[in-house]
Formats: structure tokens, C-alpha cells, sequence
């Protein structure tokens, strides 16, 4: 290991290990990681697919240091800005590469699973990121983790193969996820001397982020819409600050810090509990590759009328932990949306932490449709939170995207819902009433008449779904 | 074997042209849009464009020294827009600057004053107002006139099938390198050197011998880098020879899918008669291609279609009209199957149609008509050694087709909400150029002093495994062990005149030129060898790098052997040239052999639809396919498994969307939706037909690249068929692809026929 540059906590350059390089550089902490691998540091391995986190091709480990070692997960280098990776450990397809071919690239060259090969470095980073990473070891989880990669050529079949074959010979065989680096190496999926590499990164003390930057939580959006905005720098990345990080309960409610990227939500027993199935809604959301990066709040300020989590969010009735030079306020999710693209956040606030009540009994339910049904932006969302007491719906909660200028909290639906019990007449007279407040446009996702039928056709799947007897008419779907 | 290419892609260091070192002083281009999608270009205003940090020139069609002109088959596309604009994303200057981010700050700030002129987007539109590409074309058997009296039933309708976007995951890009005395080297993302080569010598208005085309490998294509790759090269060698720099060209993702062509979305009006036993008597359709703004290849794609209207059927009676309609959007291109899919979506529609009015499930007439040995085509050509019974038949028994429709007939019995459909897709699919003059390739085997072998062809390796299956013949045919040989690059100066791969043929073609110089070097040596051991030289053989002599081992082996043959001064190098025999078409008679032969196949495709949100999965798509003798089935399982997932996103989930003005709506990958992993079909089975063969193509084997892509129109027959048993009151409709909202629509819309 080479140290390039010595620096000092304080001064504008930025400390990471790239592969088993340190690198200090003055470059622009708003530069995407992408340009700086190839431009700067020729690892032409990773490449340029789309620029908007859509196909996986820039795909690169981050490992983050803490307590009990170097965490790593996949992110897009094409949408993480350099600020992102100071004090972090860097690990590009190079940095995979040993003698021979790892056992994932094995399995790839065995099965044909690369034709034209300008996605393979991509798969083979998020495979071994998999192999590494905090799921456990099995072919259905070999596959998850390529799903944010797109192939043209083979099909998937191949990859599929070659994912199994992965999830067989490691699945009995690797140590819990955290301790899996030595077994890893031993086995040649990560190279001989991969663990020294990030020696210096935990001592480190980290460089407080700039005063005045623009703010970024996981950049999964804002790097897609307008990635030149960042350049000039400075930035406040927000995975920076821990204040803004992780899932607890307090007094009842479920708090999840702002900056939590939402593959965190899917893994927190917590919040698994508090909202049955959302892990599996999740799934449908974004790619494992997006998750690990984008984050809830980010989800709330881009204020997409679309946005998945905004909905459930709108269902759930959460609220807004805000801080501002003003002080701190609290503000229902219901409340923040107010035009198209515009929120109730005045200039230098920031969302700390979004919260909603762990309701004991809550039944939660998401549906969704896109032109493709995983990893698509939806034509229709909606999501629907509700108790049962005494056999009748209680604090209902009823949202719909697509079907206005703002994620839609249907407020008339939701309260005439409320006291009555699940039976077909009054999810009838939901779904007609759930008609007059849905106003969609024509786009490329659909036309406002299919969104407005589709919405009241997901809105009766979600009590079909909930009340498989009385609403779903019983026996088979 | 494994695609020698595999180990250093899973690496990361199979180099693609945006992965090449720079050379000093690389400058970069950007290409700056029109705005509008047809008009008078009046003004560029370039000002606040060079003052731009970093700008080094702004070039347009002014600054074009030889022909500002790329059409290929029609020259009707300028590089540069000159006059007049007609499409959006057409390029009309060419920013050159340090960086590409500088280039592309700048293109920004270009203005550009069009005024407008009233655009035309449909195909229909344009064919009434008589604005064709080329004269429309005609193909007829028989008289469809005298047999629709004859006829048990005659229905007609209407298909239409949209575009598809190419989305190779390497986007168009080149390098052009200016060397001494007048010279080019451009390094080009295409599939048809030759054509960059003759496009960059036409704008530059130099020969082509001071042009240099290399392509180390593309990053996908499926035809969208056939003719599609020239404007980007000759922009980039534009702006080097201006600038005696290099200078590269590189598309980001939203550039390449406004401004690039992508398959041609197609509208059809069919007819088709059938008599009581299900025999189709006569079939009548025309085609309505939107071509785009150009021709680029769009005559040819339309020839492909005619050819294969009739899909994998033996219609007596049949007249099938072709137009090249020209409209104001981006010229649309070569894609994988190349108007063989639009075509054979409107026979299916046209069967399923006759299946509805006769009240038989559709299999039943795909069965009853599929093309047996000396069936004539509407093109005058006869079919030989037809698979089309055997693999309909097999695909039926290995999958248990009967088990299957009943399994589907009990579940849509049992679900209220759920609706199950089956299809069956025959494919019969001709292997050639149709355009005979291309069906010919060039190939250059050395062998070097030590032994080793180097080969170069025409064929440009896109992932499809050409240059794997190349190799191994010629190691097949020098007797020598696959690592002794080494596959080129694709180089204008070492193979000239090179067909574009594509047609599926660069493997038949290529793969024989090389068969061919390798024979002629064999020859040689065994002839050196016949001296050396005191034998014939039709006795000696070479395996394994050694030499044998009358079945026997010598203690003679290859190395010695080329040792001494270049001491004897025996030329160790052989250029070879293949042209397809028996090839001849008369464009004015519309009658001939275009093909060397026909690929067969069927596929079985199972769907299912959830009626309350009009969304539906794939379950199982499983094909028998002839492969003739395979060269390297997992090649080839690979392109079979690839063209179907891709054909299933034609027909379902890739839609392109323009708005009323002619912007692409769909210009972004989360937009413009390709199958990623959760969309391919829980089952995906592949089984080539066993003991398949096939005299007219190299080693026996049979062209694959193709084909496959076409079993994806099953989907959307399997998706009808499970929406029609939701409502089975509702007619068919033929309007690909089957977005959800059609889907939904179909489910739900109280009446009617979908919109």
C-alpha cells in the first residue's frame, strides 16, 4: 500500500482507499465516483451504462469502516459523489481481480454468462458484494443481489445459472455475514492482502463536513436530475453525520433517522414488524443497489407524486422531525407536500428523522404497477394502513401516486372509511368515492384515464388482499 | 470451449472504444441536436457556444470538406443538417472541446433558429400522402383475387407492432486518429467497418485507402450499430482532420436514445381466407413501415419483411405489399430480425383472427399449415429440408403441450381473477443477406514462424460468439490446439469490403472464408510434409500440433513443419473469399432464391394475467430450435436464451412513447424499460433438435443470432388468449407491445375494441 499524498484532517482534499491505493484528492467532492475511476484513475473496468443508476454497469464495492470491521455494500459509482467516499474503502472490479479468475468469474466464464462483456464487470462486483455483504448465502439471494444489473445480451438465464451454482458452493460453507473476509480470501473471491488495504481508515479522523454545502443524502435522485449542479462543491453529504442514521423505537413510534438508506428499513426487524410486508413491498421499490444508497427522507423532499415510500408514508400517517436556524418543529407527512415538487421546508431546514406509531395491529398493504413490474417507476401506487377494532376499520389511512401533482393522502376516502366495517357495499362506495379525488395526467407512465381506473382498481386489491374472506369472496383468487 | 473473450470481460479488461487510452491532446465531440422535429434550419447561432471554456471549434455542414452525406443504401441523410431539419435529435453542428464536459456545456448553449413546418409521425399519414422512401413493393403467389370465393371463412383486421430501442449497453461511439500523409485511423463502435470506412472517406472527400477502420470488440448492438455507427465516426474524423487532433465521439444514454434509430414500429391491414380443414387458402397484407426521416436500411428491413410474411406457412395463395413511409423521426434501423418480426406478428394476428371466427384454437391452423419440402414461398423460393413439423411437433411432446392446456383450462376454470393463456410460435427465418451482394466475406490467416496462427475476417465480434466459432474452425482445420490460435481485430486493412455482421451470417460467412484460407494453408503444409516424410501429401494430416502421415504419428511436428516450410519460402499466408452459391434474386419479377437456407424452430410460451391490476408474468417459455450441428451450443444456447428474453420485452414491456411534437418521451432508462431479471420467464428452456443438419453453411451448423428473438411474439398471443378467457366477449386485438394499461383496458373497458 502506497500513500500517495500525506494530508490533514481540515484541509479540502479527499482521503479513501481505492482498491489498495490511498488516495488524497483535490478533486470536486460533487464529481461522480464514475468519472474519477475512469478519468482520473484509468480503472476502465467500471463503465458508463446510463448515468442514472438504471443498469448496474458502474457498479463498485464501498466499504465502510466501523467497530466491527469494513461493512461493504454495492452502489452505483455513477450517481456517488466523491464526498461520499472519504475515510471509506474503494473496491472497483480491478481491485477484485487476483491471478486467476475468483470464483465468481468462474462461474460466469463456465456458464457463458457473459456475451458482449460490457456488463459483466458490473455482475461480477455485485455477486461478490452479495458473497460479502450481510444476506445470507443462498441462490434466491445470489439473484436479488443482481437485480439491479442489466444484461442485454444473455437473457439472465445464464446468470441465473451461474448465481445458483454461487449460492450452492458457498451457501453452507461461509462464516456470518462481518466475518466473512478471511474465508472469502481463502477462497479466492477476494484477492490475497484485500484486508490490509483499509488499515489506516478507522483511525482516521473524519473531516467534519463543510459549513454552506449543498445538501445530499444518498444523491440517488439529485445526481440523476442535475449532476453538474454539484460540481462547483462544496457538499454536506449526509451520510456523513450519524445523528441522521439508524431505526429505533422511542415511546411507541417507529423513528427512522433521515439518512437511513431504506435496504436498512428492509432489514430492521423493527420496522418489520411495525409494517407488515414491507419488505416485500420494498423489494418492488428499487434495486438492492439503489437501496443501499437512497434514502427515506430523499424519498420525501424529491416529492415525486410517485415517490413509493412517500406513500407509504402518507399512510401510515408519519411525521417530520424538521431543524432549522429557526429551531426545530414536527410536521405530519400529510402536511408537507404542497404543489407539484414543492414542500413545506424553508430554506436551511432540514428532515432529522421521520416517525409514525408502532400501532399494535396495524395491517398494511402496497400495490403497485409499472410497465415493468420490479425496479420501475410506477404508473399507480397506493398503500393502505389500518387497524381492526371490534370488526371495524379504525385510524385509516388511504394514499395514492400518479393520480395528482403531490403524493395524494386521500383524506375523504380514508375518513369515510373510518368505523366501518370491511364489507363489499363499503368498498364499493370507497373505491367510487376514491374516483373524485384522483385527478391524473396524460404521460409516459399511462394515460389519466387508466390511472384513474387502475388507482381504484389497487385500492380494491388492497382490502381484497387484507380481507381475503369477506372482500376477496373467498376461495381462490 | 468456452468464448475465448469470456475470462477478460468477467475482469473488467476486455477494452471497449470509450476504454482505449487517450492519446495527448484528445479533444471531444458533442453533437448538438435539433430542437424540432421538421423544419427550415435558419440560423446556428454558435457565439456563446466557443466562447465557452474549453471550446475549441463548432463544426456544421459547412465545414464538411467532401460530401456532408452518410446514407448507405439511399443518400438522403446529411451528417450535419443542412437546409432543412427533420427529426428531432438531429444533428446539426458538432461541438469539439478539451473535455466532455466542457463539449457538452457548450452544445447547450447553441441556438438554433428553425422554423417550423408541419411533422408527420404516421406511417398511414405518410403513405396517403405518398411519401415513401422507395417504391412500394409487391411479392405474389398464386392470385389471392380467385381464391376468396373458395373459402370457408375470410376475415380481416389490423396489427401494429411499435419500435424498440436497441439499448446496447455500450453506447455509439469513435475515435478517429489523424496519422502522417493523410491518413485516418478510426477506432468505431460498428458492426459494419466498411461502412464507417466509406462514410469518413465520403465526408472527408478522401479515397478509401487513406481510411482505417479497427473495432476491438462493441458492447452489444443487435443491429443498431449497423448503419446507425457511420454518423458518429465521420463526425469524429470531421472534426480530426479539421483539427489534426484526435478527437472522440462518445454518446452518453440519453443522446444515443434520442438520436439514434431503433426498430421499425410497422402498421398492417390483413386478409386471410381458410377453408373448412383449416387450410389457409389465401392471405393478403400490406405493411406500413415507419421508415423515419431516412432510408438508413429501411428498404432492406422492408424486403425482409415481405419475405417473411408468411412466416413458417405454406399459403397457396398470397400478395403481400410493402411501403417505406417517411416521417419526421429518427430513422429508424436495422434491429435483430430486421422486419422479419413485424411481418410474422401480422400472420399471427391474421391466424388468430381466422381462430376466433372459426372458433378453433388458433395451434390447430398453425398446425395444419406449417411448410413441408418444396413448399413454394411468396418469394419463389422452395424450402429445403424443412423442420418445421418436426420442431412443432417436439416442442409439443417434450413439454407436454396437451397436459398443459388442460392444467390452464382447470385453473381459468377455478380463478376468478387469474387468467392463464398458452401459445404456440412457430419461427421459419432465411439465412442470407436478402441483398446478394453482400452475402460474401474475406478472411487472412497467417501462420508465424514458431507455429502460431493469426486470423483476421470481416465478422466484428459483438458478444454473439463469432470470433470463438471462427477460431475453432480454423484450429479444426490446421490441426492445431485452440490456444495456438489468435483471433484480430476487425481491420478495414487487413480484410477489406467487409458485409456488416449481421443477417446472423458472420459466423456462415466468415467462418468459411476462414475455413477456406486455412485449407489453402493445409494444403501447403501437407505438402512440405508429403516431401519431408516420403509420402502423399493427401496422407498427411495435423492434429494436436503434430503431424501424422498415413494414420501413423512422424516425428515431425507442426512447429518443425512451418519451420521448414518458410525455410522452403512457402507462403504462410492465406487470403480466402466466400460467396454464398446459388444465391439470385430478381427485384423486378420478385421472384428468386435470397436464401441459403431456412432456421426452424417453435416455441411454447405460458402466462399468466392477474385481471384486477391488468398485470401478468411469463411462466414458462420453452423452444425446440434447429440449430443444425451446432458449433458451440453453449454459444448458442446463449443467443437463443438472449433473443427470446428480448423479443418477450418487444412485445411486452418496451414501449417507445413520442410526444405530439415528436420529442422521445421514453429517453431514459427509467422510462424506456428493458426485461431485467424478475421479467425473464420463470421457466426458460431451449432444446435444439437432435441429429439436425445442414449442408449449406460451414461445419454443418445453422445461423442463430436471429431466430430466437421471434419466439418472444408468442408471449403476446398467450397473453391474448388468457385475456380473452376473462373476457371472452371481447375480439382480439393486435397492438404490441401488451402494456399493462392495454392489458387493463382490454379487462375493463366496458365495450369495443381496444384504442
Amino acid at each position: 500500500m502506497q500513500n500517495i499524498h500525506s494530508t490533514s484532517p481540515g484541509d479540502s482534499t479527499i482521503h479513501f482507499v481505492l482498491n489498495r491505493q490511498v488516495v488524497d484528492t483535490p478533486a470536486s467532492p460533487g464529481m461522480v465516483l464514475l468519472d474519477f475511476l475512469r478519468r482520473e484513475h484509468r480503472l476502465v473496468g467500471t463503465k458508463e451504462g446510463c448515468r442514472e443508476g438504471d443498469c448496474g454497469a458502474c457498479t463498485v464495492l464501498l466499504g465502510e469502516p466501523g467497530p466491527d470491521g469494513v461493512r461493504y455494500r454495492t452502489v452505483a459509482s455513477c450517481l456517488l459523489p466523491l464526498a461520499a467516499v472519504a475515510d471509506r474503502h474503494v473496491v472497483t472490479i480491478e481491485g477484485l481481480n487476483h491471478a486467476t479468475l475468483t470464483p465468481v468469474q468462474q462461474a460466469i466464464v463456465d456458464e457463458g454468462a457473459t456475451q458482449c462483456g460490457f456488463c459483466t464487470p458490473g455482475f461480477v462486483v455485485a455477486l461478490t458484494g452479495f458473497l460479502l455483504g450481510d444476506e445470507e448465502v443462498c441462490a434466491e439471494q445470489a439473484l436479488a443481489a443482481m437485480e439491479g444489473n442489466i444484461c442485454r445480451c444473455t437473457g439472465y438465464v445464464s446468470l441465473v445459472r451461474a448465481a445458483r451454482r454461487l449460492g450452492d458452493r458457498f451457501g453452507s460453507g461461509l462464516p456470518p455475514p462481518g466475518q466473512r473476509i478471511p474465508a472469502l480470501m481463502e477462497a479466492g473471491v477476494l484477492p490475497p492482502g484485500f484486508d490490509e488495504a483499509t488499515g489506516g481508515l478507522g483511525e482516521r479522523v473524519p473531516v467534519p463536513p463543510p459549513a454552506g454545502g449543498m445538501i445530499v443524502a444518498g444523491g440517488t435522485d439529485l445526481f440523476v436530475q442535475d449532476p453538474e449542479k454539484f460540481l462547483p462543491g462544496p457538499l454536506r453529504s449526509l451520510d456523513r453525520e450519524p445523528g441522521l442514521h439508524g431505526i429505533r423505537v422511542e415511546g411507541g413510534d417507529v423513528c427512522i433517522g433521515a439518512a437511513t438508506p431504506t435496504e436498512d428499513l428492509l432489514q430492521s426487524a423493527e420496522v418489520r414488524a411495525a409494517v407488515p410486508g414491507i419488505e416485500h413491498y420494498l423489494r418492488l421499490v428499487s434495486s438492492r443497489l439503489m437501496r443501499h444508497r437512497a434514502t427515506v427522507a430523499g424519498n420525501l423532499v424529491n416529492a415525486s407524486p410517485i415517490g413509493d415510500l412517500s406513500i407509504m408514508l402518507l399512510a401510515l400517517d408519519a411525521v417530520l422531525d424538521i431543524s432549522g436556524e429557526a429551531g426545530r418543529r414536527t410536521l405530519p407527512v400529510r402536511s408537507f407536500f404542497k404543489a407539484y415538487k414543492d414542500v413545506d421546508l424553508r430554506p436551511g431546514e432540514l428532515i432529522e428523522a421521520i416517525r409514525w406509531a408502532s400501532t399494535p395491529g396495524r395491517m398494511f398493504h402496497f400495490e403497485k404497477v409499472s410497465k415493468r413490474r420490479y425496479l420501475d417507476i410506477a404508473s399507480v401506487n397506493t398503500a393502505l394502513s389500518l387497524t381492526l377494532e371490534g370488526g371495524l376499520m379504525r385510524r385509516v389511512g388511504l394514499s395514492a401516486g400518479g393520480v395528482a401533482p403531490v403524493p395524494l393522502f386521500l383524506a375523504e376516502t380514508s375518513a369515510g372509511l373510518e368505523g366501518q366495517p370491511p364489507e363489499p357495499a363499503v368498498v364499493d362506495e370507497a373505491v367510487t368515492r376514491a374516483g373524485s379525488e384522483l385527478a391524473p395526467i396524460d404521460d409516459v407512465r399511462g394515460s389519466a384515464d387508466y390511472k384513474r381506473r387502475l388507482a381504484q382498481s389497487l385500492i380494491r386489491a388492497h382490502f381484497i388482499e387484507l380481507f381475503p374472506e369477506s372482500i376477496g369472496g373467498g376461495g381462490s383468487p | 470451449m468456452k468464448n475465448f473473450d469470456t475470462p477478460g470481460h468477467t475482469r473488467g479488461s476486455s477494452p471497449f472504444i470509450d476504454d482505449l487510452p487517450e492519446l495527448p491532446g484528445t479533444l471531444h465531440g458533442v453533437a448538438v441536436p435539433s430542437p424540432v422535429a421538421h423544419g427550415i434550419l435558419r440560423d446556428l447561432d454558435l457565439s456563446a457556444a466557443l466562447v465557452t471554456d474549453g471550446v475549441v471549434r463548432v463544426l456544421t455542414a459547412g465545414n464538411v470538406p467532401g460530401e456532408n452525406q452518410i446514407g448507405g443504401i439511399i443518400p438522403d441523410e446529411p451528417l450535419l443538417a443542412e437546409g432543412e431539419v427533420h427529426f428531432v435529435g438531429q444533428p446539426v453542428a458538432l461541438v469539439v472541446a478539451d473535455s466532455p464536459l466542457a463539449a457538452r456545456r457548450a452544445a447547450k448553449k447553441v441556438r438554433v433558429d428553425v422554423e417550423e413546418l408541419p411533422p408527420l409521425f404516421d406511417p398511414r399519414e405518410a403513405a396517403a400522402r405518398g411519401m415513401f422512401i422507395a417504391p412500394p413493393r409487391r411479392l405474389v403467389l398464386g392470385d389471392p383475387d380467385l381464391a376468396w370465393p373458395g373459402c370457408e371463412v375470410v376475415v380481416e383486421g389490423r396489427a401494429d407492432t411499435g419500435g424498440q430501442e436497441h439499448l446496447y449497453l455500450e453506447m455509439q461511439g469513435a475515435v478517429a486518429v489523424p496519422e502522417a500523409r493523410g491518413r485516418m485511423v478510426v477506432h468505431s463502435s460498428t458492426q459494419a467497418p466498411t461502412a464507417v470506412q466509406r462514410a469518413v472517406a465520403g465526408v472527408l472527400g478522401w479515397a478509401m485507402n487513406r481510411v482505417e477502420v479497427n473495432v476491438p470488440r462493441l458492447g452489444g448492438a443487435f443491429g443498431g450499430k449497423e448503419d446507425q455507427a457511420n454518423a458518429w465516426a465521420a463526425l469524429a474524423a470531421l472534426a480530426a482532420a479539421e483539427l489534426d487532433r484526435p478527437v472522440k465521439v462518445v454518446l452518453q444514454r440519453h443522446e444515443d436514445l434520442r438520436m439514434t434509430g431503433k426498430r421499425h414500429p410497422y402498421s398492417a391491414d390483413f386478409k386471410i381466407g381458410l377453408s373448412r380443414d383449416l387450410r389457409i387458402q389465401a392471405y393478403e397484407v400490406t405493411l406500413y413501415q415507419n421508415s423515419g426521416a431516412a432510408a438508413d436500411l429501411s428498404t432492406a428491413v422492408l424486403e425482409r419483411s415481405l419475405f417473411h410474411a408468411t412466416n413458417s406457412y405454406y399459403i397457396p395463395h398470397v400478395r403481400v405489399t410493402g411501403m417505406c413511409c417517411r416521417t419526421h423521426l429518427p430513422p429508424f434501423t436495422a434491429f435483430r430480425g430486421f422486419g422479419g418480426p413485424q411481418a410474422m406478428f401480422v400472420m399471427e394476428a391474421a391466424i388468430a383472427r381466422a381462430a376466433e371466427a372459426l372458433g378453433v384454437p388458433a395451434w390447430r391452423i398453425q398446425d395444419r399449415n406449417l411448410l413441408r419440402d418444396q413448399d413454394e414461398l411468396p418469394c419463389g423460393m422452395r424450402v429445403h429440408q424443412s423442420q418445421a413439423r418436426r420442431s412443432f411437433d417436439e416442442v409439443r411432446e417434450r413439454f407436454n403441450f396437451e397436459g398443459v392446456r388442460s392444467d390452464i383450462d382447470r385453473f381459468n376454470a377455478e380463478h376468478r381473477r387469474q387468467k392463464q393463456g398458452l401459445s404456440l410460435m412457430p419461427v421459419c427465418f432465411g439465412i442470407s443477406f436478402t441483398n446478394t451482394m453482400l452475402n460474401q466475406a474475406g478472411a487472412l490467416v497467417h501462420v508465424y514462424t514458431d507455429g502460431s496462427a493469426s486470423v483476421s475476417t470481416g465478422a466484428v465480434e459483438m458478444g454473439q460468439g463469432v470470433n470463438t466459432k471462427i477460431l475453432r474452425i480454423v484450429a479444426r482445420t490446421l490441426g492445431l490446439d485452440e490456444g495456438c490460435v489468435h483471433m484480430e481485430h476487425t481491420n478495414t486493412t487487413r480484410v477489406a469490403n467487409t458485409s456488416p455482421t449481421a443477417a446472423s451470417s458472420g459466423a456462415d460467412l466468415n467462418g468459411m472464408a476462414a475455413l477456406l484460407a486455412a485449407q489453402t494453408l493445409r494444403e501447403r503444409l501437407q505438402a512440405v510434409a508429403g516431401e519431408l516424410l516420403g509420402v502423399s501429401a493427401a496422407s498427411v494430416e495435423m492434429c494436436h500440433g503434430q503431424v501424422l502421415a498415413e494414420g501413423a504419428s512422424r516425428e515431425l511436428s507442426w512447429a518443425g513443419l512451418v519451420e521448414t516450410a518458410y525455410q522452403r519460402r512457402i507462403n504462410l499466408s492465406a487470403q480466402a473469399l466466400y460467396a454464398t452459391p446459388h444465391l439470385q434474386y430478381d427485384k423486378q419479377q420478385e421472384k428468386g432464391t435470397p436464401f441459403a437456407y431456412h432456421v426452424f424452430g417453435t416455441a411454447m410460451t405460458r402466462v399468466t394475467v392477474d385481471c384486477l391490476r391488468g398485470t401478468y408474468t411469463v411462466d414458462a417459455v420453452q423452444a425446440v430450435h434447429d440449430a443444425g450441428r451446432s458449433l458451440d451450443p453453449l454459444i448458442d444456447r446463449g443467443q437463443a436464451e438472449g433473443g427470446i428474453v428480448q423479443g418477450i420485452g418487444w412485445m411486452t414491456m418496451e414501449d417507445l412513447v413520442y410526444d405530439a411534437a415528436g420529442h422521445l418521451r421514453s429517453n431514459a432508462l427509467s422510462t424506456y424499460k428493458v426485461p431485467d431479471l424478475h421479467a425473464v420467464p420463470g421457466m426458460l428452456e431451449v432444446a435444439f433438435l437432435e441429429d439436425a443438419d445442414n449442408p449449406r453453411a460451414v461445419m454443418r451448423s445453422k445461423a442463430i443470432g436471429e431466430p430466437p428473438f421471434m419466439y418472444g411474439i408468442g408471449t403476446y398471443f398467450a397473453l391474448l388468449q388468457a385475456l380473452q378467457a376473462f373476457r371472452p366477449d371481447r375480439p382480439a386485438f393486435f397492438e404490441a407491445p401488451m402494456t399493462p394499461e392495454r392489458v387493463f383496458r382490454f379487462l375493463h373497458d366496458p365495450s369495443g375494441t381496444d384504442g
